[in-house]
């Protein structure tokens, strides 16, 4: 656990950063700090390990007063990842990886037997090892820096901003991957993000902090977007905040889902006419995986005798049952048929949702924000 | 000196011939007058570098001190230097420590540019992970500042090839020499071949050094030439 004891950082010329800050930071959960720029969740977090000295108070690392070890020390058992990955440019992967290992006394191999398992366990083939960080992409850099954090085990992370960087599709994968590594590995983490939708998606608790260096709110993420505590907190969070709630509450296995009529891949179009419903058939292939719409306009108007991938429209979601409330609604709100599409966990088909009955589970499933709220993060 | 044996003065073979041994102990002695000075220069520099980079108020008087020695001429560091060391004229001692106030006055500024261009995210990230100070400069500012580093002495070295020549002129024993020998014997007209065997040695080993130095930079810095993404 990590403890801020009334901490106040004051620079010189009177700008207070942070301003009497208590926060908890539990053991083994993720602790998002968001809030605009200039808000101090950087400071803080820089407190943690030193890079950043408090003006007044303390913060403990279970129960233990940070300034009492020396800072390289206290450091070393910190795992610290930031936005442009930091590595070290005249080192390989390997040696980036192998860095606090080495600073500790390991000896080399058994550092770069370490590096080379953690490259692996950040979804990095071994053949990068030897490559210097400018011969990566953005995102496997941040991979690596992730591993050199994890190499010598830290019990607490430290993450300033680690995604913000790298492109939507990367940042996704990555947040991805952040969340498997840590129901894995259980870290004391404190991530800092200005993106209020990370923070909801990555954080067990989220503290929104404001300009000033104060604490707007401390909860956890569903019960942050159904009550926030003031103006401030409910304009940050955001407009769609009752929709992204959704995202906390899973797909009954009870779905009410209709049947429907489907054709697959290489069957005739003659088939696909007769099974149209609303002017739409869905097309699955031979394990019965949708695959997507086909339209009355396509089927009429195609030159081939069979249906093929290149004829389908493909601007619906999937829903699944194992997902949430909100991927669901999504997928009945995408679908061009106007019916979402569900499948069970291994992308079969199981069946088409409309809105409306969407909307029905979303009731009778007590999956409003304020129920939501009164549920709290287990939901 | 010699006189012509028949026909007119000897040309630039004949010239070599018959200086080879003198010629080759000029060289000698102009190359690690050369090579000497960069050196003690470097180290010199390295410390007044990083305390340039690490306390701002230092850079400033740095840079300028470094600036008004290197317009101190040459000949009048040489002739000066015996009255402040106690050395003899000729020392070549002298030449050493004028030509190493030289190199400090260009390296001292080229460390701390090297050193204070180190990126900000690497520097933080380094003291994140729990590098001591002195770690942190010796295993990641220092071998970052490397190129840099190596171009300052690139043109240190060769500056001073060219410097270490002019003591000839004051009878430092060295390939100057040969600059003087040439004039000596042009008293009857031009006297070219000394001249010229001073300068294409001059060149050649200015272009032998800072071939060292970049071969030295080569192994040094591997990460540089494998930048491009595969």
């Amino acid at each position: 656990m990590i403890t801020f004891e009334s901490v106040t950082k004051r620079y010189p010329g009177g700008t207070v950063a942070v301003d009497q800050l208590d926060l908890e930071a539990p053991t083994g959960k993720t602790t998002v700090l968001v809030g605009p720029s200039g808000c101090g969740k950087t400071t803080s977090l820089r407190m943690i390990n030193r890079m950043i000295e408090p003006t007044s108070g303390r913060v403990l690392i279970d129960g233990a007063d940070t300034s009492a070890v020396s800072p390289a020390r206290l450091r070393r058992g910190i795992g610290y990842v930031i936005q442009h990955s930091g590595l070290l440019p005249h080192r390989t992967v390997v040696d980036n990886i192998a860095t606090v290992p080495l600073l500790l006394g390991v000896d080399r191999r058994t550092a770069r037997a370490r590096s080379l398992e953690l490259l692996e366990r950040v979804g990095l083939p071994q053949e990068m090892a030897k490559r210097y960080p400018a011969q990566l992409s953005g995102g496997q850099q941040q991979r690596v820096g992730v591993a050199r954090a994890l190499a010598a085990d830290p019990p607490v992370m430290l993450m300033d901003e680690p995604f913000s960087a790298v492109d939507p599709v990367v940042r996704e994968q990555l947040q991805n991957e952040f969340l498997r590594l840590q129901s894995d590995l259980g870290k004391t983490i404190v991530f800092v993000t200005h993106d209020i939708d990370e923070a909801v998606k990555l954080g067990d608790q989220i503290a929104v902090m404001r300009v000033g260096g104060t604490l707007a709110q401390v909860a956890g993420p569903s019960e942050l977007l159904a009550r926030p505590v003031d103006a401030f907190v409910a304009g940050f969070v955001g407009r769609d905040r009752g929709y992204r709630a959704l995202g906390f509450t899973t797909v009954p296995s009870s779905v009410p889902v209709e049947r429907e009529e489907t054709v697959r891949l290489g069957e005739s179009l003659t088939t696909a006419r007769d099974r149209l419903a609303h002017g739409w058939v869905l097309v699955v292939d031979a394990e019965d995986r949708p695959q997507g719409w086909l339209s009355e306009h396509s089927v009429r108007s195609a030159r081939d005798d069979l249906v093929t991938p290149d004829a389908l429209n493909l601007g619906g979601t999937l829903a699944t049952v194992r997902g949430s409330l909100r991927e669901l609604l999504d997928a009945a709100l995408s679908s061009p048929s106007g019916r979402g599409v569900v499948t069970d966990g291994q992308g079969h088909l199981l069946g088409t949702i409309s809105p409306a009955a969407a909307v029905r589970l979303i009731e009778e499933h007590g999956s409003t924000a304020a129920d939501a709220a009164g549920r709290g993060e287990t939901a | 000196m010699n006189a012509a044996a028949g026909g007119g003065p000897p040309g630039v073979v004949e010239y070599v011939t018959s200086h080879h041994a003198e010629i080759l102990s000029w060289l000698w002695s102009h190359t690690w007058l050369s090579v000497v000075p960069v050196l003690i220069g470097l180290v010199v520099s390295l410390p007044l570098g990083y305390l340039a980079a690490r306390h701002r108020w230092v850079y400033p008087p740095l840079v300028t001190v470094g600036g008004l020695l290197y317009t101190i001429p040459s000949l009048a560091l040489f002739v000066v230097m015996p009255s402040i060391l106690g050395t003899r004229i000729l020392d070549p001692v002298n030449v050493v420590v004028a030509l190493s106030v030289y190199t400090v006055a260009l390296l001292a500024r080229v460390v701390a540019d090297a050193l204070g261009a180190v990126p900000e995210d690497v520097a933080q990230a380094a003291t994140a992970m729990g590098y001591t100070s002195p770690q942190r400069l010796l295993k990641v500012d220092l071998p970052l500042a490397v190129p840099v580093i190596t171009a300052g002495l690139r043109v240190a070295v060769v500056a001073n090839v060219s410097l270490v020549a002019i003591a000839g002129t004051i009878g430092v024993p060295e390939l100057g020499q040969l600059f003087t020998n040439g004039f000596q014997l042009s008293s009857d007209g031009p006297y070219y071949p000394p001249i010229v065997v001073g300068v294409v040695l001059c060149v050649a080993l200015a272009l032998v050094l800072d071939l060292v130095v970049v071969v030295v930079d080569r192994a040094l810095t591997p990460w540089l030439r494998k930048g491009a993404r595969t």
